[in-house]
């Protein structure tokens, strides 16, 4: 069986493509992802890919093509005004982030419905396919949509590398990085635009509510095995890689198995994984620990009684 | 109006309102974001519950995911627990992956039956008028409404029941618990009934919707008022509110029901967020603004005040000296300089600025004299 796989994952056009673009994906959401995780932002994903569905449907509507460049332009301006509003609700009122997030989350999407039901009574069938960002439909992606998103994918991931030092800054200690003058809000908004084209990419291979596991799981992962912001950011670009490959080979070879829940589920194993068995960190080392410890100090006690 | 579209207008306002009545409280516990992970996981209750029993219609789907409402709260619970992951990731990790397994499921075992992910999701109130409920051949009116009117009932009756421990441990947890409220007892019912309500509601409008519901008008609330009887109340009237103006909406444009009345949710809390009296946007600049004339109003009366009598008054009290004296750019001076005069803190006299009685009084009490 594991030849044939391997057969297929270097010869077979669909599952080559489908593979290519969730490792991708994965890789480009798990090294955003961290920040986001690290700033306890984990949901902001949750929210931008809902938000962009109006995003989706207004591009369509203004140029009548569905070309994937045009529909994540889209998505990725209605993303980054979402997060916008976000910020602004958290900074301007007594409102607390998560009420912010849960309320741009499912207006923007009960708008996004507003407009997709309107363009759907249009008499032409131009605007077919357009929910596949909604639930996501890997095994629709040609490779053309896999170029866009590898460039897309490395435009971030060369500006993490590019601003690596402020965006380190941002999440650790905000504060001081004022205190140097650096400009803290721009570097915020800097970050978010790039986990907005990290989501926003990601949106039609997994679809909406699998994108923001992207986002968090393999940061999780990765948080568990180390202290240092490069090697987990490293990490979490790894596992989400090995999360999408290995999901959507599964799903490949699998009858009824769809390509997103898959590579879902398998992040949330490399999860659980981690926090069970990750050194230093993990639940089995701190068990292990913690008996060593009541063993030390009770053969101390047998000392001092006898 | 036709009677469907009265009884859609009367489905619309119920589920805003159940919905909008638990939201005040997962607002103000800063739990928003559960409402979004329990709508997408009680897709997994409903799947097992089908795969059971073998039918969509039965009562055990219902209590199914209503359970694994609960049980996301749980895993959520014991996540955070483990002090590996912070709330906010375990509410990112849980959710999907339950989801995620819901949607394999039903690829697997449930295809040809109408259980796809989209109706979850996006659900369609459209539809509630076309299910009724009949009992020996009478036709009673859609089956909806019996659901949510029972939801609410449950929802006002735990709130009303439980106000007093809703109330201190949503604001105080540790005194609480101090005062033996057994608040983690009380969030897991509380979390319960958010689970039912988002169940009998995502039948009618679909998950993201729920939150919509659940979320907005409560904020909204929470912006317009300070006591938590007025932000209750307040919630369920802007709640039956949006339900009404997105029907009218969906209807005018031929669009997505429960899509609409999101958007008017989203709309009027805009509104809010910018007009709310004490705390809007624009209410809050323009406070502002004026707290900035009328300071400036007090430091012209000082600074006339301090040359009064004295050689250099011909000079310090024209208009164009003050402006350069006092850097004031000449529109902020103009607004000054006509806030003084209408509160008769200065009067003019051919070009030159004068105390009146009242400004001069007003000079002394800032110098503290």
């Amino acid at each position: 069986m594991f030849p044939q796989i391997f057969h297929d994952l270097l010869f077979d056009y669909t599952v080559r493509t489908v593979a290519l673009g969730a490792g991708v994906l994965g890789m480009v959401s798990g090294a955003l992802g961290s920040f986001a995780v690290l700033r306890r932002q984990s949901l902001l994903g949750d929210a931008i890919s809902h938000a962009a569905l109006p995003g989706i449907v207004i591009a369509f509507m203004l140029t009548g093509s569905k070309a994937p460049i045009v529909l994540v332009l889209g998505a990725a301006i209605a993303g980054w005004l979402g997060t916008l509003l976000v910020m602004t609700i958290v900074a301007r009122t007594r409102l607390p982030e998560d009420s912010a997030l849960g309320i741009v989350l499912s207006v923007f999407f009960g708008f996004g419905l507003v407009l997709l039901t309107f363009v759907q009574q249009q008499p032409d069938a131009a605007q077919a396919g357009l929910d596949r960002f909604l639930f996501g439909q890997a095994a629709t992606l040609l490779a053309s949509d896999v170029v866009v998103l590898v460039t897309l994918g490395a435009v971030a991931l060369f500006a993490v590398w590019l601003f690596w030092k402020e965006f380190k800054l941002l999440s650790f200690d905000r504060d001081f990085g004022v205190s140097l003058g650096y400009r803290m809000q721009v570097v915020d908004v800097l970050l978010t635009t790039f986990l907005v084209l990290a989501i926003v990419i990601g949106l039609q291979t997994v679809g909406v509510v699998l994108m923001s596991a992207m986002v968090v799981a393999p940061a999780a992962a990765a948080r568990q095995w180390t202290d240092s912001l490069r090697t987990m950011v490293i990490g979490a670009a790894l596992f989400g890689a090995l999360a999408g490959v290995v999901g959507a080979v599964a799903s490949a070879v699998t009858p009824n198995l769809p390509t997103g829940p898959s590579v879902v589920l398998t992040a949330s194993a490399l999860v659980l994984v981690s926090i069970t068995f990750a050194p230093h960190r993990g639940l089995v080392w701190n068990w292990i620990r913690h008996r060593r410890n009541t063993e030390r100090i009770v053969s101390r006690a047998r000392v001092v009684s006898e | 109006m036709s009677w469907v579209e009265v009884e859609l207008q009367m489905v619309a306002v119920i589920v805003a309102v159940t919905c909008a009545l638990p939201g005040v409280f997962l607002v103000l516990r800063r739990m928003a974001l559960m409402s979004d992970a329990i709508t997408h996981t009680v897709l997994l209750g409903i799947v097992l519950g089908f795969l059971y029993t073998g039918t969509i219609e039965s009562p055990v789907l219902m209590i199914g995911a209503a359970l694994t409402g609960v049980l996301t709260v749980a895993l959520v619970e014991v996540l955070v627990r483990t002090r590996l992951v912070r709330q906010d990731a375990s509410i990112g990790l849980v959710f999907p992956a339950l989801f995620s397994i819901a949607v394999i499921l039903i690829n697997r075992y449930a295809g040809n039956v109408h259980l796809d992910t989209d109706a979850v999701l996006l659900g369609e109130i459209a539809f509630a008028p076309f299910r009724r409920l009949e009992i020996g051949g009478v036709d009673l009116g859609p089956r909806t409404l019996y659901v949510m009117g029972t939801v609410l009932l449950l929802n006002v009756g735990f709130i009303t029941l439980f106000y007093k421990e809703l109330k201190l441990s949503t604001f105080d947890a540790q005194l609480a618990a101090a005062l033996g409220f057994a608040p983690a007892a009380l969030h897991y019912a509380f979390m319960s009934l958010v689970s039912v309500t988002a169940v009998g509601a995502f039948d009618a409008v679909g998950s993201i919707l729920v939150v919509a519901l659940m979320i907005a008008p409560p904020a909204a609330a929470y912006l317009l008022s300070d006591s938590l009887r007025n932000v209750l109340l307040l919630s369920v009237l802007l709640a039956a509110a949006c339900a009404v103006a997105g029907f009218w909406l969906a209807w005018l444009i031929d669009a997505s029901i429960a899509g609409s009345m999101a958007s008017m949710a989203g709309i009027m809390f805009v509104l809010v967020l910018l007009f709310a009296p004490a705390r809007g946007l624009v209410p809050i600049a323009v406070r502002r603004r004026r707290q900035q004339v009328s300071f400036a109003g007090v430091m012209l009366t000082i600074h006339l005040l301090q040359h009064e009598g004295t050689p250099q008054a011909e000079e310090e009290s024209r208009e164009a000296h003050l402006r350069h004296h006092l850097r004031w750019p000449g529109a902020f001076a103009r607004r000054v300089l006509r806030y003084a005069e209408t509160s008769r803190l200065i009067r003019r006299s051919d070009g030159r600025l004068l105390l009146t009685d009242s400004g001069r009084s007003v000079a002394r009490q800032a110098l503290g004299g």
